[in-house]
């Protein structure tokens, strides 16, 4: 059996809105059961760009494959092969929860035993069977995204694309959320995805990074951060943190200061800046106190340094390593052409 | 009033929505130079907090004040210049440009042609929106209308600015502005009440109360809270991740654990950290203990934590009794 191709395929994919080009000359692919993050500052084109592979927008130019559908040709095709969960989720509250599946599967042109089977599965998937019967209006934020998520998931879509699916819901029901979402790529689901929080694109197998329309990022999580955030990075905690956020910004080898919360992160070149020689740069302008130990680069300093630089950046080849979820183990990539979960 | 006054009180705030106790009980102060974070759940009583506050809303008991003074009461008309309010959801008109926006506000709080123009050329230098005020509300980014929001609650120069969860849906590097703008603001002596459920914001705040079914589980400067974390916190990683995963979904030690990235984060039981720590070494997994963070510190109080949930269903078990 081998493996199957990319899922999603664009080439050159743009959209123009008279002047403005929302999505300019976009090329990537993303491949079966991977989770494909998209981010990018407000504006820099995501939605527009998941609009048109949802087929509710059609290219101004380029070419975009969903399933090997093509957008362009039959945007009907495309909508009925994948799930869509949009920003503002659009569940109907004065309904009850399974009110609002039935109406989400007709409109798939579900019905009958299948809708009903396919409702108990998709409620049992989302740990939403004890509020079948729970009027959509009284279920908190988390509850509901999860609901929104079960109805596009009703027609057994291979591809969900979600457009910052956990805006404004708090930290545990997004995490509730994100087991839910590997677990579906673990089944063979592809989910391409868009969010504000970096903490939640660790969890993708790759991720592209849009600014202004144009795709200038597109790598693992590590090899984002490999390439964009080079250097040790160390945080300093302590009550003059400030002070010595000054201090840092005058020292040769330093690459980067930034306040972290509380406490601050600096980024040195080692060759230039052993650990050693900080401590006893801080400590030479009395600044003992300061605790001081190795971080990790995360991904939000890898959105700051690619979007701050723009327009420097360019794709790099895709490596075979990083060939999505295929080189990480335990998500399949291989599935036999046109079968259904 | 000198300036260690708080300029926002909260005694004892109830307030309730058909059956659904919204605030149970909340008391904070903020002082001017402060910035206050309110950080909870969906439903944990943050906007009604916010609402109350402002006076757009009356509790049911409790008092609130403003400068001292009830918002809702006499001094209500002569408060509404020294409050700014930017709401959670969409506040500006979309048809409207920014200058428009800008404009149509500044009327509404009676400012003189000067004076507008005056805080016009301010805000839109701070808010980085001067190339656009000619755009209209409805097209700018997510980020930007967030801005041009904030101006607009900022043209009569508040002392008190109210924010409800300002930075949801707002990029990294806007939310970063958007955090720099409220520290230049803060130590003009500006006093703001910040809603938010992004736990690294919560720990830029000057202090922070942590809120649960209307009414706080804690506060305090971040610092202290997560000084006082009783637990400790274990990072997993490498090979045998997912026998340690299932490791940690059993063992009684484990208070929560979840994925970050292709780590797994543990908070633990510290008395029983070293025997666990063992037992997922023989997995062939690393593992590392870690600083707690205040998302560690959220989820282990408000999720797994027993003392909340019960103790404010018990209260109003006795409320609806009485």
């Amino acid at each position: 059996m081998k493996p199957e191709g990319p899922i999603i395929r664009t080439r050159e994919l743009t959209r123009t809105f008279g002047d403005f080009v929302a999505v300019d000359r976009v090329t990537f692919e993303v491949d079966s059961g991977e989770i494909f993050g998209c981010l990018g500052a407000n504006g820099a084109g995501k939605t527009t760009t998941i609009r048109m592979l949802c087929g509710l927008i059609p290219p101004s130019a380029g070419e975009g494959y969903v399933g090997g559908i093509d957008v362009s040709r039959d945007p009907e095709a495309v909508k009925r092969s994948l799930g869509y969960m949009s920003q503002r989720f659009s569940l109907y509250l004065d309904l009850l929860v399974v009110e609002n599946l039935e109406f989400f599967g007709g409109a798939y042109g579900l019905g009958g035993a299948h809708l009903r089977r396919r409702i108990d599965e998709v409620l049992q998937q989302v740990d939403l069977d004890a509020e079948r019967r729970t009027l959509t209006r009284a279920l908190p934020g988390g509850m509901r995204q999860r609901l929104a998520l079960a109805s596009a998931m009703l027609h057994q879509p291979r591809i969900l694309f979600l457009d910052e699916p956990t805006a404004g819901v708090d930290p545990s029901a997004r995490r509730v959320f994100w087991r839910l979402i590997r677990q579906l790529s673990r089944e063979g689901t592809t989910v391409f995805v868009t969010t504000h929080y970096m903490d939640e694109a660790e969890f993708c197998h790759r991720i592209g990074l849009m600014v202004d329309g144009r795709l200038v990022a597109l790598d693992t999580p590590e090899g984002l951060k490999r390439e964009h955030v080079p250097g040790q990075i160390f945080e300093m905690d302590g009550a003059q943190v400030h002070r010595a956020l000054q201090l840092c910004r005058t020292l040769p080898g330093v690459l980067d200061v930034q306040p972290f919360g509380a406490a601050a992160h600096v980024r040195v070149d080692p060759g230039r800046l052993s650990a050693e020689q900080l401590k006893a740069a801080l400590s030479g302008a009395g600044l003992d106190d300061l605790q001081l130990r190795a971080a990790q680069p995360s991904l939000e300093d890898v959105f700051l340094a690619v979007v701050e630089a723009g327009s420097r950046c360019r794709i790099p080849e895709r490596p075979e390593g990083a060939r999505g979820p295929g080189s990480r183990g335990p998500i399949p990539t291989e599935r036999p052409a046109g079968a259904r979960r | 009033m000198s300036a260690a006054e708080p300029v926002l009180e909260a005694r004892d705030l109830r307030r309730a929505f058909g059956a659904v106790q919204a605030l149970g009980g909340l008391s904070l102060q903020v002082r001017p130079g402060e910035i206050y974070g309110l950080v909870g759940c969906d439903g944990a009583g943050k906007t009604t907090a916010i609402r109350i506050l402002t006076g757009l809303m009356a509790p049911d008991a409790g008092t609130a004040r403003v400068l001292g003074q009830d918002p809702l009461g006499s001094a209500a008309g002569d408060l509404r210049s020294a409050i700014g309010y930017m709401p959670q959801h969409y506040s500006l008109y979309g048809d409207l440009s920014v200058a428009e926006n800008l404009r149509f506000f500044s009327r509404m709080f009676c400012q003189s042609k000067q004076e507008y123009h005056e805080r016009r050329e301010r805000l839109l230098r701070i808010t980085r929106l001067a190339p656009f005020v000619d755009r209209r509300a409805d097209a700018l980014s997510g980020g930007m209308y967030k801005k041009l929001a904030l101006a607009c609650s900022l043209l009569p120069r508040p002392r008190i600015l109210l924010l409800d969860e300002p930075t949801n849906g707002v990029d990294p590097v806007s939310r970063r502005e958007l955090w720099a703008l409220l520290f230049e603001l803060v130590n003009e002596g500006m006093a703001i009440l910040i809603s938010t459920a992004y736990m690294d914001e919560a720990a830029r705040c000057h202090r922070v109360g942590l809120i649960h079914h209307g009414r706080l589980l804690l506060e305090g400067s971040p610092s202290e809270l997560l000084a006082g974390f009783p637990q400790l916190v274990l990072e997993v990683e490498g090979p045998g991740i997912e026998r340690a995963e299932a490791l940690l979904a059993t063992h009684p030690a484990v208070v929560t654990s979840s994925a970050a990235g292709p780590r797994l984060r543990a908070v633990v039981d510290a008395n029983r950290a070293a025997e666990l720590r063992q037992a997922l070494e023989q997995t062939g997994a690393r593992v590392r203990q870690a600083q707690p963070s205040f998302e560690d510190l959220f989820l282990t109080r408000i999720v797994a934590g027993p003392d909340a949930t019960s103790a404010v269903r018990a209260e109003q078990e006795t409320e609806a009794g009485a």
